[in-house]
Protein backbone atom coordinates (compact mmCIF):
# COMPACT_ATOMS: atom_id res chain seq x y z
CA UNK A 1 0.00 0.00 0.00
CA UNK A 2 1.91 2.90 1.18
CA UNK A 3 5.93 2.40 1.83
CA UNK A 4 5.91 1.51 5.29
CA UNK A 5 7.03 -1.93 5.74
CA UNK A 6 4.20 -4.18 7.26
CA UNK A 7 4.86 -4.30 11.16
CA UNK A 8 2.17 -7.48 11.63
CA UNK A 9 1.62 -9.86 8.82
CA UNK A 10 -1.51 -12.49 9.43
CA UNK A 11 -0.85 -15.15 6.72
CA UNK A 12 -4.12 -16.93 5.86
CA UNK A 13 -5.11 -18.22 9.14
CA UNK A 14 -7.40 -20.61 10.33
CA UNK A 15 -8.33 -22.08 13.84
CA UNK A 16 -10.50 -25.08 15.01
CA UNK A 17 -11.86 -25.75 18.40
CA UNK A 18 -12.96 -28.94 19.62
CA UNK A 19 -12.56 -32.82 19.48
CA UNK A 20 -12.89 -34.95 16.13
CA UNK A 21 -16.82 -34.98 16.13
CA UNK A 22 -17.68 -31.65 17.08
CA UNK A 23 -15.15 -29.16 15.48
CA UNK A 24 -16.32 -25.90 15.47
CA UNK A 25 -14.30 -23.74 12.86
CA UNK A 26 -14.07 -20.29 14.48
CA UNK A 27 -11.69 -18.59 12.02
CA UNK A 28 -10.44 -19.33 8.37
CA UNK A 29 -8.51 -17.89 5.74
CA UNK A 30 -7.81 -14.64 7.70
CA UNK A 31 -5.55 -12.60 6.19
CA UNK A 32 -4.14 -8.88 7.02
CA UNK A 33 -1.08 -7.06 7.23
CA UNK A 34 -0.75 -4.01 9.46
CA UNK A 35 1.74 -1.12 8.95
CA UNK A 36 4.12 0.35 11.41
CA UNK A 37 2.27 2.60 13.47
CA UNK A 38 -0.85 2.24 12.07
CA UNK A 39 -4.43 1.46 14.56
CA UNK A 40 -6.57 -1.54 13.24
CA UNK A 41 -10.07 -1.86 14.63
CA UNK A 42 -11.54 -5.46 13.84
CA UNK A 43 -15.32 -5.58 14.42
CA UNK A 44 -17.51 -8.53 14.14
CA UNK A 45 -20.58 -9.96 15.58
CA UNK A 46 -20.52 -11.60 18.92
CA UNK A 47 -18.60 -14.98 18.57
CA UNK A 48 -17.25 -14.39 15.63
CA UNK A 49 -13.60 -15.33 16.27
CA UNK A 50 -12.28 -11.87 16.32
CA UNK A 51 -11.03 -12.41 20.22
CA UNK A 52 -9.35 -15.68 18.79
CA UNK A 53 -6.97 -13.58 15.98
CA UNK A 54 -6.13 -11.34 18.95
CA UNK A 55 -5.21 -14.14 21.17
CA UNK A 56 -3.16 -16.05 18.17
CA UNK A 57 -1.39 -12.30 17.45
CA UNK A 58 -0.17 -13.07 21.21
CA UNK A 59 0.94 -16.08 21.81
CA UNK A 60 -1.76 -17.34 23.63
CA UNK A 61 -3.22 -19.43 21.31
CA UNK A 62 -1.64 -21.75 18.20
CA UNK A 63 -3.24 -21.32 15.19
CA UNK A 64 -4.35 -24.48 13.04
CA UNK A 65 -3.15 -23.01 9.86
CA UNK A 66 -1.75 -20.05 8.94
CA UNK A 67 0.66 -17.92 10.55
CA UNK A 68 1.53 -14.44 12.39
CA UNK A 69 4.90 -12.55 11.42
CA UNK A 70 5.67 -9.36 13.80
CA UNK A 71 8.96 -7.65 12.94
CA UNK A 72 10.70 -6.82 15.59
CA UNK A 73 11.21 -2.57 16.35
CA UNK A 74 15.00 -1.93 15.10
CA UNK A 75 16.55 -0.28 18.43
CA UNK A 76 18.63 2.40 16.48
CA UNK A 77 21.31 1.37 19.61
CA UNK A 78 21.38 -1.15 22.26
CA UNK A 79 19.93 0.53 25.33
CA UNK A 80 22.80 1.32 27.56
CA UNK A 81 22.61 -0.82 31.59
CA UNK A 82 20.00 -3.22 30.16
CA UNK A 83 19.59 -6.78 29.33
CA UNK A 84 15.69 -5.94 29.07
CA UNK A 85 14.18 -7.55 25.97
CA UNK A 86 11.57 -5.14 24.50
CA UNK A 87 8.12 -7.64 24.73
CA UNK A 88 6.82 -8.58 22.06
CA UNK A 89 3.35 -7.86 22.77
CA UNK A 90 0.98 -6.28 25.37
CA UNK A 91 -2.27 -7.12 25.96
CA UNK A 92 -5.17 -4.62 27.33
CA UNK A 93 -7.81 -7.84 28.66
CA UNK A 94 -11.23 -7.26 28.53
CA UNK A 95 -11.99 -6.45 31.98
CA UNK A 96 -10.78 -8.00 35.27
CA UNK A 97 -7.46 -8.39 34.02
CA UNK A 98 -5.72 -7.10 36.84
CA UNK A 99 -4.76 -8.68 39.71
CA UNK A 100 -6.96 -7.96 42.92
CA UNK A 101 -3.72 -8.13 45.49
CA UNK A 102 -1.39 -6.11 43.47
CA UNK A 103 -1.32 -2.15 43.94
CA UNK A 104 -2.55 -0.27 41.20
CA UNK A 105 1.59 0.72 40.86
CA UNK A 106 2.60 -2.44 40.96
CA UNK A 107 -0.79 -3.50 38.51
CA UNK A 108 1.01 -1.11 36.42
CA UNK A 109 4.53 -2.02 36.62
CA UNK A 110 3.60 -5.72 36.33
CA UNK A 111 4.90 -6.15 32.61
CA UNK A 112 8.64 -4.12 33.97
CA UNK A 113 8.49 -6.44 36.98
CA UNK A 114 8.57 -9.50 34.87
CA UNK A 115 11.38 -7.94 32.80
CA UNK A 116 13.50 -8.01 35.43
CA UNK A 117 13.10 -4.60 36.30
CA UNK A 118 14.40 -3.48 40.15
CA UNK A 119 11.44 -2.20 42.09
CA UNK A 120 12.62 1.37 42.49
CA UNK A 121 13.59 1.40 38.69
CA UNK A 122 10.21 0.51 37.57
CA UNK A 123 8.35 2.79 39.99
CA UNK A 124 10.13 5.83 38.69
CA UNK A 125 8.72 4.67 35.39
CA UNK A 126 5.68 4.22 35.59
CA UNK A 127 4.64 6.48 38.34
CA UNK A 128 4.87 9.63 35.63
CA UNK A 129 2.28 7.53 33.68
CA UNK A 130 0.15 6.85 36.13
CA UNK A 131 0.43 10.82 36.33
CA UNK A 132 -0.54 11.30 33.15
CA UNK A 133 -3.68 9.42 33.33
CA UNK A 134 -5.01 10.88 36.35
CA UNK A 135 -4.09 7.99 38.83
CA UNK A 136 -0.78 9.84 40.66
CA UNK A 137 -2.95 9.72 43.91
CA UNK A 138 -4.25 5.89 44.00
CA UNK A 139 -0.65 4.29 43.89
CA UNK A 140 -1.26 2.42 46.76
CA UNK A 141 -4.82 1.55 45.82
CA UNK A 142 -5.86 -2.05 45.05
CA UNK A 143 -8.31 -2.23 41.82
CA UNK A 144 -11.48 -3.14 43.66
CA UNK A 145 -11.55 0.24 45.43
CA UNK A 146 -11.60 1.34 41.74
CA UNK A 147 -14.08 2.49 39.32
CA UNK A 148 -14.58 0.87 36.13
CA UNK A 149 -12.59 2.85 33.77
CA UNK A 150 -9.79 3.93 36.80
CA UNK A 151 -9.56 0.20 36.30
CA UNK A 152 -9.39 -0.36 32.31
CA UNK A 153 -6.60 3.30 32.64
CA UNK A 154 -4.56 0.85 34.63
CA UNK A 155 -4.62 -1.83 32.07
CA UNK A 156 -3.71 0.56 29.43
CA UNK A 157 -0.92 1.90 31.70
CA UNK A 158 0.65 -1.90 32.08
CA UNK A 159 0.50 -2.21 28.77
CA UNK A 160 2.03 0.61 27.45
CA UNK A 161 4.85 1.09 30.15
CA UNK A 162 5.97 -2.49 29.38
CA UNK A 163 6.73 -0.58 26.08
CA UNK A 164 6.22 -3.61 23.88
CA UNK A 165 6.27 -4.00 20.34
CA UNK A 166 2.85 -3.86 19.28
CA UNK A 167 -0.45 -2.99 21.28
CA UNK A 168 -3.51 -5.75 21.33
CA UNK A 169 -6.55 -4.45 22.74
CA UNK A 170 -9.26 -7.20 23.44
CA UNK A 171 -12.29 -4.99 23.83
CA UNK A 172 -11.07 -2.59 26.39
CA UNK A 173 -13.95 -0.35 27.36
CA UNK A 174 -16.52 -2.55 26.44
CA UNK A 175 -17.94 -2.84 30.50
CA UNK A 176 -17.74 0.84 30.83
CA UNK A 177 -20.75 2.96 30.69
CA UNK A 178 -21.69 5.55 27.81
CA UNK A 179 -19.74 8.28 29.14
CA UNK A 180 -16.80 6.93 30.57
CA UNK A 181 -16.51 5.23 27.35
CA UNK A 182 -15.93 8.23 25.03
CA UNK A 183 -13.56 9.63 27.36
CA UNK A 184 -11.16 6.48 27.80
CA UNK A 185 -11.40 6.27 23.93
CA UNK A 186 -10.12 10.13 24.20
CA UNK A 187 -7.79 9.40 26.49
CA UNK A 188 -6.55 6.32 24.42
CA UNK A 189 -6.20 8.22 21.55
CA UNK A 190 -3.88 10.58 23.07
CA UNK A 191 -1.51 8.27 25.06
CA UNK A 192 -1.21 6.28 21.53
CA UNK A 193 -0.94 9.54 19.43
CA UNK A 194 2.41 10.00 21.68
CA UNK A 195 3.30 6.36 21.70
CA UNK A 196 3.14 5.57 17.48
CA UNK A 197 2.55 1.47 18.70
CA UNK A 198 0.85 -0.42 16.48
CA UNK A 199 -2.55 -1.50 17.57
CA UNK A 200 -4.82 -4.20 16.80
CA UNK A 201 -7.92 -3.45 18.76
CA UNK A 202 -11.02 -5.34 18.88
CA UNK A 203 -14.35 -4.22 19.56
CA UNK A 204 -18.07 -5.05 18.42
CA UNK A 205 -19.06 -0.98 18.85
CA UNK A 206 -18.75 0.30 14.88
CA UNK A 207 -18.58 3.93 16.36
CA UNK A 208 -15.75 2.77 18.24
CA UNK A 209 -14.07 1.44 15.64
CA UNK A 210 -14.52 4.53 13.16
CA UNK A 211 -13.30 6.55 16.17
CA UNK A 212 -10.02 5.02 16.79
CA UNK A 213 -8.90 3.35 13.82
CA UNK A 214 -7.06 4.24 10.54
CA UNK A 215 -8.71 0.83 9.05
CA UNK A 216 -11.98 -0.91 10.47
CA UNK A 217 -12.04 -4.91 9.53
CA UNK A 218 -15.02 -6.44 9.43
CA UNK A 219 -15.70 -9.64 9.90
CA UNK A 220 -18.25 -12.55 8.99
CA UNK A 221 -20.39 -14.65 11.58
CA UNK A 222 -19.14 -17.89 11.99
CA UNK A 223 -16.69 -19.37 10.62
CA UNK A 224 -15.02 -16.13 10.76
CA UNK A 225 -13.70 -14.63 7.80
CA UNK A 226 -12.86 -11.08 6.44
CA UNK A 227 -15.44 -9.49 4.68
CA UNK A 228 -14.50 -5.99 4.06
CA UNK A 229 -11.66 -3.84 5.13
CA UNK A 230 -12.71 0.09 5.56
CA UNK A 231 -10.37 2.78 5.49
CA UNK A 232 -11.05 5.60 7.69
CA UNK A 233 -9.77 8.96 6.50
CA UNK A 234 -10.64 11.21 9.85
CA UNK A 235 -7.51 13.19 10.28
CA UNK A 236 -5.61 13.14 13.94
CA UNK A 237 -5.23 13.98 16.19
CA UNK A 238 -8.67 13.18 16.82
CA UNK A 239 -11.45 14.05 19.26
CA UNK A 240 -13.76 11.24 19.58
CA UNK A 241 -16.60 13.54 20.80
CA UNK A 242 -16.22 16.40 17.88
CA UNK A 243 -15.97 13.06 15.12
CA UNK A 244 -18.92 11.55 16.49
CA UNK A 245 -20.70 14.98 15.19
CA UNK A 246 -18.99 14.87 11.63
CA UNK A 247 -21.85 13.82 9.05
CA UNK A 248 -19.00 11.57 7.49
CA UNK A 249 -18.93 9.58 10.51
CA UNK A 250 -22.40 8.35 10.78
CA UNK A 251 -22.10 7.58 6.89
CA UNK A 252 -19.75 5.66 7.51
CA UNK A 253 -21.24 3.65 10.61
CA UNK A 254 -24.19 3.04 8.76
CA UNK A 255 -22.85 1.39 5.80
CA UNK A 256 -20.48 -0.18 8.01
CA UNK A 257 -23.53 -1.23 10.06
CA UNK A 258 -25.34 -2.41 6.55
CA UNK A 259 -22.11 -4.52 6.06
CA UNK A 260 -22.47 -6.11 9.43
CA UNK A 261 -25.87 -6.41 9.88
CA UNK A 262 -26.33 -9.46 7.64
CA UNK A 263 -23.56 -11.19 9.38
CA UNK A 264 -25.37 -10.41 12.85
CA UNK A 265 -28.03 -11.74 11.97
CA UNK A 266 -26.29 -15.35 10.99
CA UNK A 267 -24.47 -14.94 14.30
CA UNK A 268 -28.00 -14.56 16.06
CA UNK A 269 -29.38 -18.29 14.67
CA UNK A 270 -25.49 -19.82 15.69
CA UNK A 271 -25.64 -22.31 18.73
CA UNK A 272 -22.62 -20.83 21.31
CA UNK A 273 -18.98 -21.85 20.19
CA UNK B 1 -18.21 7.30 66.07
CA UNK B 2 -20.25 7.89 69.38
CA UNK B 3 -22.25 4.68 67.94
CA UNK B 4 -19.61 2.73 67.32
CA UNK B 5 -18.41 3.05 71.35
CA UNK B 6 -21.75 2.63 72.08
CA UNK B 7 -21.64 -0.62 70.51
CA UNK B 8 -18.19 -1.76 72.06
CA UNK B 9 -19.45 -1.06 75.43
CA UNK B 10 -22.88 -3.05 75.36
CA UNK B 11 -20.50 -5.79 73.54
CA UNK B 12 -18.55 -5.96 76.96
CA UNK B 13 -21.44 -5.08 79.62
CA UNK B 14 -24.05 -7.80 78.18
CA UNK B 15 -21.25 -10.77 79.56
CA UNK B 16 -20.64 -9.08 82.74
CA UNK B 17 -24.51 -8.64 83.27
CA UNK B 18 -24.78 -12.41 82.24
CA UNK B 19 -21.99 -13.58 85.01
CA UNK B 20 -22.84 -11.20 87.49
CA UNK B 21 -26.94 -12.63 87.24
CA UNK B 22 -25.18 -16.11 87.42
CA UNK B 23 -23.18 -14.87 90.95
CA UNK B 24 -26.34 -13.55 92.07
CA UNK B 25 -28.49 -16.96 91.39
CA UNK B 26 -25.71 -18.82 92.84
CA UNK B 27 -26.09 -16.45 96.12
CA UNK B 28 -29.92 -16.31 96.24
CA UNK B 29 -29.69 -20.66 96.01
CA UNK B 30 -31.47 -20.56 92.29
CA UNK B 31 -28.45 -22.65 91.22
CA UNK B 32 -27.99 -26.31 92.22
CA UNK B 33 -24.08 -25.66 93.01
CA UNK B 34 -23.46 -29.24 92.36
CA UNK B 35 -23.73 -29.03 88.86
CA UNK B 36 -23.11 -25.17 87.89
CA UNK B 37 -20.47 -23.32 90.56
CA UNK B 38 -20.70 -19.83 91.42
CA UNK B 39 -18.34 -17.39 89.28
CA UNK B 40 -16.64 -16.27 92.17
CA UNK B 41 -15.80 -20.14 93.23
CA UNK B 42 -14.15 -21.24 89.57
CA UNK B 43 -12.39 -17.85 89.85
CA UNK B 44 -11.14 -19.72 93.09
CA UNK B 45 -10.60 -22.52 91.08
CA UNK B 46 -8.62 -21.20 88.42
CA UNK B 47 -6.48 -18.98 90.65
CA UNK B 48 -5.42 -22.07 92.28
CA UNK B 49 -4.52 -24.01 89.51
CA UNK B 50 -2.83 -20.91 88.33
CA UNK B 51 -0.48 -21.10 91.18
CA UNK B 52 0.25 -24.68 91.74
CA UNK B 53 1.00 -24.51 88.22
CA UNK B 54 -1.47 -27.53 87.14
CA UNK B 55 -2.93 -24.70 84.41
CA UNK B 56 -0.18 -23.55 82.74
CA UNK B 57 1.32 -27.51 82.47
CA UNK B 58 -2.38 -28.62 80.72
CA UNK B 59 -2.26 -25.57 78.29
CA UNK B 60 1.37 -25.87 77.36
CA UNK B 61 0.16 -29.30 76.76
CA UNK B 62 -2.71 -29.08 74.53
CA UNK B 63 -1.07 -25.79 73.06
CA UNK B 64 1.72 -27.29 72.32
CA UNK B 65 -0.17 -30.72 70.15
CA UNK B 66 -2.34 -27.91 68.57
CA UNK B 67 0.38 -26.22 67.51
CA UNK B 68 2.54 -29.12 66.33
CA UNK B 69 -0.02 -30.57 64.51
CA UNK B 70 -1.89 -28.08 63.01
CA UNK B 71 1.74 -27.41 61.27
CA UNK B 72 2.63 -30.66 60.34
CA UNK B 73 -1.12 -30.45 58.95
CA UNK B 74 -1.14 -27.24 57.09
CA UNK B 75 1.97 -27.27 55.34
CA UNK B 76 1.59 -30.57 53.89
CA UNK B 77 -2.10 -30.02 52.90
CA UNK B 78 -1.04 -26.44 51.15
CA UNK B 79 1.62 -27.99 49.05
CA UNK B 80 -0.45 -31.45 48.19
CA UNK B 81 -3.23 -28.90 47.22
CA UNK B 82 -1.24 -26.98 45.07
CA UNK B 83 -0.02 -29.48 43.11
CA UNK B 84 -3.33 -30.71 42.72
CA UNK B 85 -4.75 -27.90 42.03
CA UNK B 86 -1.91 -27.34 39.22
CA UNK B 87 -1.56 -30.59 37.56
CA UNK B 88 -4.60 -32.18 36.25
CA UNK B 89 -2.86 -35.64 35.93
CA UNK B 90 -1.90 -35.48 39.76
CA UNK B 91 -5.64 -34.10 40.54
CA UNK B 92 -7.23 -36.88 38.35
CA UNK B 93 -4.51 -39.34 40.79
CA UNK B 94 -5.60 -38.06 44.02
CA UNK B 95 -9.17 -37.10 44.01
CA UNK B 96 -10.55 -40.20 44.76
CA UNK B 97 -8.33 -40.56 47.73
CA UNK B 98 -8.73 -37.49 49.29
CA UNK B 99 -12.48 -37.95 48.96
CA UNK B 100 -12.60 -41.20 50.72
CA UNK B 101 -10.22 -39.78 53.32
CA UNK B 102 -11.66 -36.78 54.21
CA UNK B 103 -15.55 -37.58 55.51
CA UNK B 104 -14.07 -39.94 58.23
CA UNK B 105 -14.17 -38.49 61.31
CA UNK B 106 -10.42 -38.20 62.21
CA UNK B 107 -11.06 -39.07 66.12
CA UNK B 108 -12.46 -42.55 64.60
CA UNK B 109 -9.07 -43.19 63.72
CA UNK B 110 -7.27 -41.90 67.05
CA UNK B 111 -6.81 -45.38 68.14
CA UNK B 112 -5.25 -46.64 65.26
CA UNK B 113 -2.98 -43.76 65.12
CA UNK B 114 -2.22 -45.05 68.89
CA UNK B 115 -1.27 -48.04 67.53
CA UNK B 116 1.28 -46.82 65.30
CA UNK B 117 2.29 -42.94 67.19
CA UNK B 118 2.04 -44.68 70.95
CA UNK B 119 0.19 -43.08 74.12
CA UNK B 120 2.36 -40.17 73.68
CA UNK B 121 2.06 -36.67 72.20
CA UNK B 122 2.70 -38.54 69.13
CA UNK B 123 -0.90 -39.62 68.48
CA UNK B 124 -2.93 -36.27 69.93
CA UNK B 125 -0.54 -34.15 67.19
CA UNK B 126 -1.00 -37.22 64.54
CA UNK B 127 -4.91 -36.82 64.97
CA UNK B 128 -4.97 -32.88 64.95
CA UNK B 129 -2.45 -33.13 61.73
CA UNK B 130 -4.99 -35.32 59.61
CA UNK B 131 -7.76 -33.20 60.81
CA UNK B 132 -6.13 -29.87 59.37
CA UNK B 133 -4.52 -32.17 56.29
CA UNK B 134 -7.85 -32.81 54.36
CA UNK B 135 -9.40 -29.37 54.85
CA UNK B 136 -6.20 -27.85 53.91
CA UNK B 137 -5.60 -29.64 50.58
CA UNK B 138 -9.75 -29.53 49.58
CA UNK B 139 -9.45 -25.80 49.91
CA UNK B 140 -6.06 -25.25 48.31
CA UNK B 141 -6.47 -27.21 45.55
CA UNK B 142 -10.32 -25.17 45.07
CA UNK B 143 -8.77 -21.80 45.52
CA UNK B 144 -5.99 -22.95 42.63
CA UNK B 145 -8.37 -24.53 40.47
CA UNK B 146 -11.29 -21.29 40.94
CA UNK B 147 -8.22 -18.82 39.69
CA UNK B 148 -9.55 -16.83 37.36
CA UNK B 149 -7.79 -17.76 33.53
CA UNK B 150 -6.88 -14.41 32.98
CA UNK B 151 -4.52 -13.85 35.18
CA UNK B 152 -2.63 -16.76 33.98
CA UNK B 153 -3.22 -15.57 29.75
CA UNK B 154 -2.01 -11.81 31.51
CA UNK B 155 1.22 -13.16 33.15
CA UNK B 156 1.91 -15.63 30.01
CA UNK B 157 1.88 -12.17 28.14
CA UNK B 158 3.88 -10.63 29.92
CA UNK B 159 6.23 -13.74 29.40
CA UNK B 160 6.10 -14.45 33.38
CA UNK B 161 8.71 -16.91 34.68
CA UNK B 162 7.55 -19.65 36.46
CA UNK B 163 8.25 -18.80 40.04
CA UNK B 164 7.53 -15.57 39.16
CA UNK B 165 4.28 -16.96 38.05
CA UNK B 166 3.92 -18.99 41.68
CA UNK B 167 4.99 -16.72 44.11
CA UNK B 168 3.38 -12.97 42.03
CA UNK B 169 -0.27 -14.95 40.79
CA UNK B 170 -1.10 -18.20 41.87
CA UNK B 171 0.05 -18.10 45.59
CA UNK B 172 -1.81 -14.42 46.51
CA UNK B 173 -4.61 -15.78 44.32
CA UNK B 174 -5.19 -18.86 46.60
CA UNK B 175 -4.41 -17.29 49.82
CA UNK B 176 -7.77 -16.36 50.85
CA UNK B 177 -8.56 -20.39 50.25
CA UNK B 178 -6.12 -21.30 52.36
CA UNK B 179 -7.35 -19.35 54.97
CA UNK B 180 -10.57 -20.09 54.76
CA UNK B 181 -9.34 -23.98 55.20
CA UNK B 182 -7.28 -23.35 58.10
CA UNK B 183 -9.98 -21.54 60.30
CA UNK B 184 -12.10 -24.01 59.69
CA UNK B 185 -9.64 -26.22 59.98
CA UNK B 186 -8.28 -24.49 63.88
CA UNK B 187 -12.19 -24.70 64.88
CA UNK B 188 -11.38 -28.81 64.29
CA UNK B 189 -8.68 -29.45 65.51
CA UNK B 190 -9.71 -27.90 68.93
CA UNK B 191 -12.52 -30.36 68.87
CA UNK B 192 -10.64 -33.58 67.89
CA UNK B 193 -7.81 -32.13 70.41
CA UNK B 194 -9.90 -32.24 73.36
CA UNK B 195 -11.70 -35.42 72.21
CA UNK B 196 -8.48 -37.11 72.25
CA UNK B 197 -7.44 -35.65 75.59
CA UNK B 198 -10.62 -37.24 77.05
CA UNK B 199 -9.29 -40.82 76.58
CA UNK B 200 -5.75 -40.74 76.31
CA UNK B 201 -3.97 -38.23 78.23
CA UNK B 202 -2.02 -37.48 81.57
CA UNK B 203 -2.15 -33.84 80.84
CA UNK B 204 -3.55 -31.37 78.41
CA UNK B 205 -6.97 -29.39 79.46
CA UNK B 206 -8.99 -32.49 77.94
CA UNK B 207 -7.15 -34.04 80.52
CA UNK B 208 -8.07 -31.89 82.79
CA UNK B 209 -11.57 -31.74 82.26
CA UNK B 210 -11.81 -35.39 81.86
CA UNK B 211 -10.14 -36.41 85.51
CA UNK B 212 -12.74 -33.32 87.02
CA UNK B 213 -15.37 -34.91 85.54
CA UNK B 214 -14.19 -38.10 87.14
CA UNK B 215 -13.35 -36.74 90.91
CA UNK B 216 -16.31 -34.27 90.84
CA UNK B 217 -14.33 -31.30 90.95
CA UNK B 218 -17.18 -29.60 88.82
CA UNK B 219 -15.06 -26.22 89.53
CA UNK B 220 -11.86 -27.44 87.56
CA UNK B 221 -13.97 -28.66 84.62
CA UNK B 222 -15.58 -25.18 84.24
CA UNK B 223 -12.12 -23.63 84.42
CA UNK B 224 -11.00 -26.35 81.52
CA UNK B 225 -14.48 -25.18 79.42
CA UNK B 226 -13.42 -21.92 80.12
CA UNK B 227 -9.72 -22.00 79.24
CA UNK B 228 -10.09 -23.88 76.20
CA UNK B 229 -13.02 -21.15 74.68
CA UNK B 230 -9.99 -18.63 75.55
CA UNK B 231 -7.95 -21.25 73.49
CA UNK B 232 -10.36 -20.89 70.09
CA UNK B 233 -11.10 -17.56 70.57
CA UNK B 234 -7.58 -16.50 70.87
CA UNK B 235 -6.17 -18.94 68.08
CA UNK B 236 -8.88 -17.85 65.86
CA UNK B 237 -7.90 -14.15 66.41
CA UNK B 238 -4.28 -15.20 65.54
CA UNK B 239 -5.59 -16.40 61.81
CA UNK B 240 -7.58 -13.28 61.62
CA UNK B 241 -4.24 -11.25 62.13
CA UNK B 242 -2.19 -13.14 59.67
CA UNK B 243 -4.75 -12.88 57.57
CA UNK B 244 -5.04 -9.09 57.77
CA UNK B 245 -1.43 -8.85 57.24
CA UNK B 246 -0.96 -11.25 54.47
CA UNK B 247 -4.10 -10.69 51.97
CA UNK B 248 -4.37 -6.66 52.81
CA UNK B 249 -6.34 -6.20 49.76
CA UNK B 250 -9.59 -7.91 51.46
CA UNK B 251 -9.48 -5.66 53.72
CA UNK B 252 -12.30 -3.81 52.79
Amino acid sequence: MTGQPDKIRIDRLGKTFGEDDVQTVALQDFSLSVREGEFVCIVGPSGCGKTTVLRIVAGLETPSSGGVVVRPTVVPEARPNTTRRQPQNAMVFQEHGLFPWMSVIDNAAFGLEMQGMRRHERYQKVAPFLDMIGLGGFHEHYPQQLSGGMRQRVSLARAFVADPNILLMDEPFASLDAQNKLIMQDELLRIWEGSQKTVLFITHAIDEAIALGDRVVVMTALPGRIKEIVPVDFPRPRSVVELRADPRFGALQLSIWRMLEAEVRAARQQPKA
Amino acid sequence: MRRVNQERALAILSPLAVIGLWQLASYLGFIDLRYVPSPVSIAEAAWDLTLSGQLWHHMGATLRRLVVGFVLGAVPGVAIGMVMGLNRWVRAALDPLVAALYPIPKIAILPLLMLVFGLGDGSKVAVVAMSVLFLTIINTTAGVIQLERIYFDVARNFGTPWHKLFLRVILPGVLPNIFAGLRISMGVSLVVLIGAEFVTSRSGIGYLIWTSWETLVVENMFVGIIVITVLGVVSTFFLHECERILIPWRND
